[in-house]
């Protein structure tokens, strides 16, 4: 950086304590919680002194350590939140897989073809794309039980996979118009058909772009609340719902460290998706801003 | 590309979003112009050596066996849109007469659900997406400024409240503003009232889901300016700068003009998800103090009896309002297209 855009140091200073105090904001919730997911109940929300919940005070009279891992035992075993871990696995992985083979046909269709009904269904696409997915899942409810559909993981796939569509086609448009058209044209003039071109000449490239889409495919899969809780039957729920469920029947048993524990256990791979693609998820977001 | 090569790429993705997204619209609307069939009551006499009683009973078998035969009950039509629970026409024209003054009006509309629902909606999506754009603009001037190391660990930990699930993200707040968390027993130390509580004051209730709003979509919107303003034309700002303008005009009138489009790009998002506001109120158990059009809905189709027609009705009102928030866009798009061609 050159002498003459160099900031004064007030401002960096100002600049620096700014960034810093939204930094607590961003983490604090987050390493708190986690810290406080190891401490009893009467530790995490301590009305006495909120010393104790970082000494765990009352863990330690309580349990012996200063440390225990009642609440994940008690979710994860007790309460079965293996399951529904391994619901939200099946969801994430068949609608990330399912969204992403329609979303490339169609986005890559989208960006090649020059007539003006493919602007048409993007435009119908970012009218759905603002439709609240609850409005449409109250439409969903009463077919679904005459045509006995409801309560099953695969029909909350599908409906997930068909929400997830026009983000999905809004993305990877962005991305395959930046796929130069010469490279297909020059397969087809080859000889390749259109299908061939796609398959021979655009999917070896299109793999940066697929997996930022399939970033954010994975993360409505996996943070819905809204369809999965009113979509799937009890036993059949996601982590998410299974959570909503926790708060209804286990703050009366004083179970609240079930869903402290739980909640954690949801943010942890959250935590690590970020730390890996990082450079992805922010492309993404500003895949639609910047290039137009 | 060729019309039919076009169809059978598009086919899959276009079938997901008819049967999935424009159908299920004409079944709300559908559903939302019938309502559920009443109990099928018979009156049976009885008599005995006193004479003839007459009592009514409910009819179950009957009323399954025609519920089950137009499970979509029996034409209501406007009806529903009508009532207490929705625009609540009487009421208000009642109200409208005998109140004493606009307040009083509106604090006559604010006991009606839907208007409630619909002022907190329409508030919070008027509150947090100019805050939202707001502190996302500042965190994106403040990172580029400090140094290049600070840079990746600031995306890092910006990104969690964004990434996190919103019920999630949600819960970790409130279970720190509970009278008994950090933050609760913080703000009671403050205000130096040690009965304070967020849950059971309404102003703080709104005032919190907004807090969350803000902290929750603020990532998104820092990233967004961040990365635009890496492809700030670096020409203009010297030549700005040689022309003797200062730090604050060269933002002013070089690298805010640059960010300008990017700023629709961010309301527009934040528009579409601030007003589907909903698992923040399941989350902070809200639904006493503040009630969005989702969460409407949402309580409608949950618990033992679904109401599907109420829940279809308010959807349909829904619908309706994201259309006229969308227009303006709509329209502008549509434009631009045509000057493009």
């Amino acid at each position: 950086m050159s002498v003459a855009t160099r900031r004064p140091l007030s401002i960096r200073f100002l600049a620096t304590s700014f960034l810093m105090l939204w930094l607590i904001m961003a983490a604090f919730p987050f390493l708190w919680t986690l810290w406080g997911s190891f401490k009893v109940e009467g530790d995490f929300f301590s009305k006495a002194d909120w010393a104790n919940s970082i000494f765990g005070t009352l863990t330690q009279v309580e349990t012996g350590g200063s440390f225990t891992d009642d609440g994940y035992y008690g979710a994860w075993v007790q309460e079965e939140f293996w399951r529904a871990a391994f619901n939200t696995a099946i969801v994430c992985i068949c609608v990330v897989t399912i969204s992403l083979t329609c979303g490339t046909l169609a986005g890559y269709a989208l960006s090649r073809s020059t007539y003006r009904y493919a602007f048409w269904l993007l435009l119908f696409a970012l009218i759905f794309r603002a439709m609240p997915p609850i409005t449409l899942v109250s439409g969903y409810l009463l077919p679904f039980f005459e045509w006995n559909l409801w309560g099953h993981l695969s029909t909350t796939i599908i409906v997930l996979v068909a929400i997830n569509q026009p983000f999905t086609l809004w993305m990877l448009h962005s991305f395959f118009k930046n796929i130069p058209k010469d490279l297909d044209e020059s397969a087809m003039v080859d000889g390749c058909t259109r299908f061939q071109a796609f398959r021979h000449v655009i999917i070896p490239v299109m793999w940066p772009g697929v997996i930022t889409t399939g970033l954010f495919s994975f993360l409505l899969a996996y943070n819905d609340f809204a369809v999965t809780s009113m979509l799937l039957a009890k036993e059949n729920h996601t982590m998410v719902p299974k959570i909503a469920s926790f708060l209804g029947t286990t703050q009366t048993k004083g179970n609240v460290m079930f869903a402290v524990a739980a909640v954690v256990s949801v943010t942890a791979p959250l935590f690590v998706m970020i730390l890996f693609f990082q450079r992805q998820i922010v492309s993404g977001l500003t895949a639609g801003a910047v290039k137009g | 590309m060729k019309h039919s090569t076009f169809f059978w790429f598009v086919f899959p993705s276009v079938l997901l979003m008819i049967a999935f997204i424009a159908l299920p619209i004409v079944s709300v609307v559908t559903q939302s112009l019938y309502s559920k069939h009443e109990q099928v009551i018979i009156v049976v006499e009885n008599c005995g050596p006193f004479g003839c009683t007459q009592s009514t009973t409910v009819d179950q078998a009957a009323t399954e066996a025609l519920r089950a035969e137009e499970p979509l009950g029996k034409w209501a039509g406007l009806d529903i849109y009508k009532d207490r629970n929705h625009l609540a026409v009487n009421e208000v024209a009642s109200a409208w007469v005998n109140s004493d003054g606009l307040p009083d009006f509106g604090r006559t509309l604010m006991n009606l659900p839907f208007y409630s629902a619909m002022a907190f909606t329409l508030t919070y999506t008027a509150v947090v997406t100019p805050l939202t754009i707001i502190l996302g603009f500042f965190i994106a001037i403040a990172v580029n400024s400090v140094a290049r190391r600070l840079r990746g660990p600031t995306i890092f930990f910006s990104l969690l409240p964004m990434i996190v699930t919103p019920l999630v993200g949600s819960l970790i707040l409130f279970w720190m503003v509970d009278a008994r968390g950090i933050l609760g027993t913080g703000l009671q130390w403050l205000t130096n009232d040690p009965s304070l509580s967020v849950k059971a004051s309404t102003p703080l209730m709104w005032a919190m889901l907004m807090v969350y709003g803000v902290w929750h979509s603020a990532p998104f919107a820092f990233i967004v300016y961040y990365a635009g303003l890496q492809t700030v034309n670096t020409d203009t700002l010297e030549a700005a700068m040689i022309d003797g303008a200062s730090r604050w005009e060269r933002i002013r009138y070089v690298v805010i003009p640059h960010l300008v489009p990017l700023t629709t790009f961010i309301a527009l998002i934040q528009l579409m998800d601030n007003f589907r506001v909903f698992e923040p109120i399941v989350s902070f158990a809200a639904a006493a103090h503040a009630t969005s059009l989702s969460y409407a809905i949402f309580n409608d189709l949950g618990g033992e009896t679904r109401l599907l027609s109420s829940a279809a009705a308010t959807s349909v009102l829904t619908i309706i309002f994201v259309a006229i928030l969308l227009s303006p866009v709509l329209v502008r798009t549509w434009r631009d297209f045509g000057t493009q061609k």
